[in-house]
Formats: C-alpha cells, structure tokens, sequence
C-alpha cells in the first residue's frame, strides 16, 4: 500500500482513460485492495483504447488535468487485433496537437495495463505524477 | 437513412430533470468521503431536481425509492454514485425499465474502488474527486438519449465446428436443448487430438473409449447432423442468423446452412520442436505424444526399435515458458508425464526414469500422480531456466547433461536409453477460420474470450462461442465443462427465439463526408457507404457494430460517436472532474 498522498489539491491532476473490460477491473482490483494514489487521479471508461480520441486527450489537459493517462489494451484487446498499434497512433496524434498549444508532449503517457494490473497501475500513477510535478508550467503559445 | 442527434437539452436554458443518488455503502464510502458534501455541491446543477445520500443503494428500499421518485418527479436521467459498475449497473437499469425511464439515461459513478478505497487517507481529496466524479456522472446523463436495444430474431439451430472431444459433447449437449445441431468435421474421422489416445489420466480409461461413447451418443439423436471433410467457408448474416456454407470432399455440393450460434472447438496442435532442439531429430529422441502413442501400441515392457528400453530421461517444458517463443505453460504435460511414469513402471519396474523439470505443474487431484511416480521410483531433477538440459547421442547412448539445482553445483552425465521432450500444446494453424470469422486471437495465438472469468466462452462476435483447446491448453475435462458452457450460453441465446444486442454502438454524423477511412479500419464490416439524398455518407450497421469505437479516431471529420461515450459526453464529464474554478488552467 502507497503511502503519503494525502493532499490530492497538490498532486498533478491526472485523467486517466480505461477499458470497461480491462484496465478497469485493473483499477477497480487496486480498489479491492485498498492500494493508495492520489486523489487527484480521475478515470473515465471507454470500451476500448482505441476509441480514444485525440480531441478528448488534448480537451482534458486544455481545461484543468496535468496530464492524461491512456490505459491500454495491448494483446488483451477482445475487439481488435492490432489495438496497440491503433493505441499508439492515437496518443501520437494527440501530441502532434499538443505541440502548437506548447503543452509538453510527456503529459500524455500510455501504458498496457491487464485486468489484474493494480499493482502495475499504481506504480503508473506514482510514476507519471513525480515526472508531471517536475515540468515546468507551460504558458500557452 | 437518418443521423441521431446526441444532445437533448436546448440551448435556451430548458434542462434536464436527473435525480442523484449518492452511497455510503454502509460505511464503504462514507468512512472516507462526505457524501453529504457531495450531495450538497451537486444538488444545485440546474440538470439535477433531487439529490439525497443512501445508506445502501442496491436495497429493495431504495430501489423502490427510485422508482417512486422517477414516476412522480418524471425524471429523464438517474445517476447512482456507489460501486464499480461491474457489480450493480444490471440492478439499476432494472429500477430504471420498472419506472420507465429509458435504462440507457442512467449512469453509474464508482465512487468506492476508485475513491473511497483509495484515497482513505485524504478525506478532502477523496471527497473533492467525488464530487467531480458525480458531477461528471451528471453531464454524461445530461447527455444522454434513450437508446432501444437491437432485437433479432433467433432460429434454433447451431453449428459445431470441429469433432474432438470438445465439439461432440457440445453437439449432444446442444441437441439435448431441443436445437438442431451441424457438426463439421475437417478430416474423414471424428475424435481429434483425444480419439488418438490411449490411456489417459487421472482413471487410465482411454481416449478412443471415450470418443467412441460420445460418437454413440450423437449417432443416437436424429437432430446432429454430421459432415465429414467438410469445413466452412463463409458466414454472412448476423447473430441469431448466420448463413453459413460448408464444403466437403471434392465431387459434393456446398451445403448452405442457417445457424443461431457457432461453437468453435477446434483444438490444438503439440509443439513440434525444432530438428536439434534438445536432440530432435537424434534416433531415440521423441516427443511426449511420440512416446505416448509408442506406448499405446505395444502392451508389455517397452522396446524401441527392438530393444529393451531401461532407462529413460524426461525432459520438460520443451517449447513452453520460453521468452519469445511459447510464453504460457501448457498445463496438462507435467500430469500426463508423471501418469506415463507411473504406467512405464507398472510394465516394468527395473526401469530407471529421470525427470528434468523446471517445475512440476501437476495442480489439484494431479497431485497424487505426481507422488505415485515418485513412490514407484521416478527421480525428479531441477534444471535452472537459463541452464536447460543438453542431449547427445554417444556411441550407442544417449547422455542428458544437466545441473540439478537442488543437490548442488556438480553437472551430471545421464546415460539413458531414450529421452521424451515433454511438449505442449500450441494453437491448431486455422488460418482462414480465423480472418472468415474474424476471431481474436490472444498473443499466445489461441482464441480469445471476452472475458475470462465473467464471459469465459463468448467472443466479441455475437454469436460466436469457442470451446476447448481452441482457446488455450486444457485438460480433457476443462474442454469438456468448457464446451458446456457454449451449450448453456447457446441456450441462452437462442431458446427465446429472440436477443438482444448492445445499442451502444458508432454513429457517423452529419460532418461525414464519406472518405471511407471507417469502412477500412473496421474489421466486422459494418460500415458501408450510403447515399442520402444524392450525398455518400458512412453508414454503420447497429447490428454488425461491436461498440468498440475503433473508427472513430480516424475519421478526418471526427464524425464518428459512440453512443455512450460521444465527444460532448467525454467533454463534459473532464469539466465535471475539473469542477467549476477554472483560474487554475494550465493554458488559457
């Protein structure tokens, strides 16, 4: 179990976007077992990675999150067999947008994350929110 | 052909009416948050009419409250903030088809595995991401829309594809529902992998037995029709009613058949190793089904080649748990291994036999095989996993050089008079099946299941069930409970002669104009280009859309939804997470 969070208010805000059939029972196992991470850490399901849109991931961070997190299907996927690959392209895309506004493209991060993964999801959190606290605050372009 | 309009509320101010209610889950969730805090920072959205906390949302009494308060207050969206909507969305959706509101209008917010659970250290924190969580539960049902599930008929009748032992029991156990059953068979004879075994663990009774009672069996019921040398060749139609055709031997006519589900059960192949691969190819060197079917043919104490066999090395995991080639370990070798020992030593108890594992897998009832081969003198030696065995032939002996990691550092020389590569079980090349039925396949290149503890058997395709080995090594008795409960999930498909499908599926807008990207990138065919009033736009088949949303991001107009998760639904739950104070923006 995690400890020292606490103060969600000062930890980078991160979104991040999950598989209902997937990562989420990835994070909802993190849940179960009562493995901490920072409240400042919010998840909106999806059916698949690939649904993602590159508009959402660049929404997100224009109004309010320090950063996005794509949980990703990898092998997993139960839809479609190239799924990493479309995960990729999508997070690409959405930092080819990102460049023009000089939002940092390390805001966004992605990272397969398998039904049981809480641990592994967990570690992904702590990581990605110690690298986003050390960016320097963009001003828009 | 009509475009769906996915927001309700007009602009002029006119606004939803959405009752929330928020859990404690006894105390699950209000230990750690302040679910009245919550109640009061959303109650005031002008979407919401009535907010309140509950001590338990999933209880009669509050299930009954909801009903009570859809109907008098007309609520046109619910949003229950409580579990992970892996436990009670069925309940919900219920309370909602009781009360009429339409079951896609209400949303789930997890405010416990992904809140209260997590964060019982920072009550602020946990309550401040709460109330972000419900009001984004109130802007995605703010935006939501009655959606009807897709309603298909169904026809009686399903197709087996292949007849193992998998395959036949589900056939008989499908026949047994009252459907009607087509059994294809890819060679002239049923039975598969387990009709070519003799005695088989843990009862020594033997695979032909076993086929021939279940060949019996379906000979006995006049609703199974089997086709030899036949296989399928193309499906089309949709869940509930595919067409399928089937072509047998050179000569006969193609059979066209109309199914409600298919039972893939098309097996596995054995690991052939590679020629030199722990000695492959070197005389006295056979792999486990090799040295099973040896022992099979001939009763009585072993010979190979004419001569006496008395000792013998078995070397495991061969093909197996390897990175880069077969990662997964295949489950049943480490028990048919230890049961093979056993019956090598009751023919003959002089010889010696050495077992070079890596880690002796034989789980549950198994492990009793595994103490008797011990007991009847079977000697198990530990091999590192970087440090695997070496085989070579020497004059007229074979050697097994190997470091034996429990008795010390010293490399041993076994002299013996055959060596058995233990192999595993590898995904059968079903190459064209696969891209006509458009199956996913796990890394490991078996089939895929949607889920696999809660929807072990079904695929993403509708319809389409896979049983046995066809989805990852199994014993006899895992293919069999496993080809059972196809049956089941088939019986529940079909014997209401009608189903239902997901709604949630894409929808392309009024910004298409039709470039046909969409069309490419869906592998189930359920985009095609229409005309609407003289202009081509994509049109996407509900009942052939799996909802998985994988075209949306490619279309250069971004005028795919998926319904649930459209593009303003997302935006307005991030604003809803972010919260009302915008000073904070990271760029303006």
């Amino acid at each position: 179990m995690g400890a020292g969070h606490g103060a969600g208010a000062t930890s980078p805000r991160i979104l991040v976007f999950s598989t209902a059939n997937i990562s989420d029972p990835g994070i909802d196992l993190a849940g179960s077992q009562h493995r901490h991470y920072a409240s400042s850490i919010s998840t909106i399901t999806v059916p698949c990675s690939s649904s993602i849109q590159p508009r959402w991931i660049v929404y997100a961070l224009e109004h309010g999150f320090d950063g996005v997190f794509l949980a990703i299907d990898g092998d997993e996927c139960a839809y479609l067999p190239d799924c990493n690959a479309r995960s990729s392209r999508i997070a690409a895309q959405a930092q080819e947008r990102l460049r023009p506004l000089g939002i940092a493209l390390e805001r966004v991060r992605m990272a397969a994350l398998c039904s049981v993964c809480s641990e592994a999801f967990v570690k992904h959190m702590d990581e990605f929110a110690a690298q986003l606290a050390a960016l320097p605050v963009e001003v828009a372009a | 052909m009509e475009h769906q309009e996915l927001t309700t509320p007009s602009p002029d101010g006119e606004h939803r009416r959405i009752g929330v209610y928020i859990c404690h889950c006894g105390g699950n969730i209000s230990d750690f948050v302040d679910v009245a805090a919550v109640r009061d920072a959303v109650a005031t959205d002008p979407n919401v009419v009535h907010a309140e906390t509950t001590l338990f949302a999933c209880s009669d009494a509050t299930q009954h409250d909801m009903v009570e308060r859809i109907q008098r207050d007309g609520l046109d969206g619910l949003v229950v903030a409580s579990c992970s909507p892996k436990l009670h969305v069925p309940t919900f959706r219920a309370v909602s088809r009781r009360a009429g509101l339409n079951q896609f209008q209400y949303t789930q917010v997890n405010i416990r595995e992904q809140c209260s659970w997590v964060h019982s250290d920072d009550r602020p924190g946990a309550t401040a991401k709460a109330t972000g969580l419900v009001r984004a539960g109130i802007g995605h049902a703010s935006l939501s829309v009655p959606l009807e599930p897709v309603g298909v008929d169904t026809v009686p009748s399903a197709l087996v594809v292949g007849g193992g032992v998998a395959g036949l029991r589900a056939a008989v156990g499908l026949a047994d529902l009252g459907l009607s059953v087509t059994l294809v068979e890819r060679t002239d004879h049923l039975g598969g992998a387990v009709g070519g075994l003799g005695a088989m663990f843990p009862s020594n009774q033997s695979g032909r037995e076993l086929i021939a009672q279940l060949v019996d069996e379906v000979a006995a019921r006049p609703t199974i029709s089997v086709l030899l040398e036949t296989e399928l060749v193309a499906k089309s139609g949709t869940f509930g009613n595919y067409e399928v055709r089937l072509e047998g031997p050179a000569g006969t006519d193609p059979v066209t058949a109309t199914v409600g589900v298919l039972v893939i059960a098309t097996g596995f192949a054995s690991y052939e190793p590679a020629l030199g691969e722990y000695g492959y190819g070197i005389e006295g060197v056979l792999t486990l089904p090799e040295f099973t079917a040896m022992l099979d043919a001939s009763p009585g104490p072993l010979h190979y080649r004419g001569r006496p066999v008395g000792s013998i090395a078995y070397v495991y995991c061969v093909g197996s748990r390897q990175p880069g080639g077969n990662e997964y370990c295949s489950k049943y070798c480490c028990t048919a291994t230890a049961h093979v020992a056993v019956q090598v030593a009751a023919r003959d108890d002089r010889v010696t036999q050495y077992h070079l594992y890596r880690d002796v897998r034989t789980y549950g009832v198994y492990e009793l095989l595994y103490e008797e081969a011990r007991k009847r003198g079977s000697v198990y030696l530990k091999y590192a996993d970087d440090a695997p065995p070496d085989v070579e032939r020497r004059g007229d002996q074979l050697v097994v050089t190997a470091r034996d990691t429990l008795t010390g550092p010293a490399e041993l020389e076994i002299p013996v008079d055959l060596v058995v590569l233990v192999t595993g079980m590898v995904a059968a090349p079903n190459h064209d099946l696969t891209s006509l039925l458009k199956l996913p396949l796990g890394s490991d290149g078996f089939y895929n299941e949607i889920h696999p503890k809660l929807r072990p058997v079904e695929t993403v395709v509708d319809g389409v069930l896979i049983a046995g080995a066809s989805q990852g090594p199994k014993t006899v008795s895992e293919s069999v409970a496993s080809a059972l409960a196809a049956v089941a999930q088939s019986g529940a498909m079909l014997l209401n002669g009608r189903a239902e499908l997901n709604p949630l599926v894409a929808v392309a807008g009024a910004a298409c104009a039709w470039c046909g990207e969409c069309a490419a990138v869906c592998p189930y065919d359920a985009i095609s280009r229409v005309e609407v009033d003289g202009v081509a736009v994509a049109h996407i088949d509900p009942s052939a859309c799996k909802g998985c949303g994988g075209c949306a991001p490619y279309c250069p107009n971004e005028a795919i939804d998926l319904l649930g998760v459209t593009t303003a639904q997302v935006e307005h739950m991030i604003d809803g997470m972010v919260g009302p104070v915008r000073e904070e923006v990271l760029v303006s």
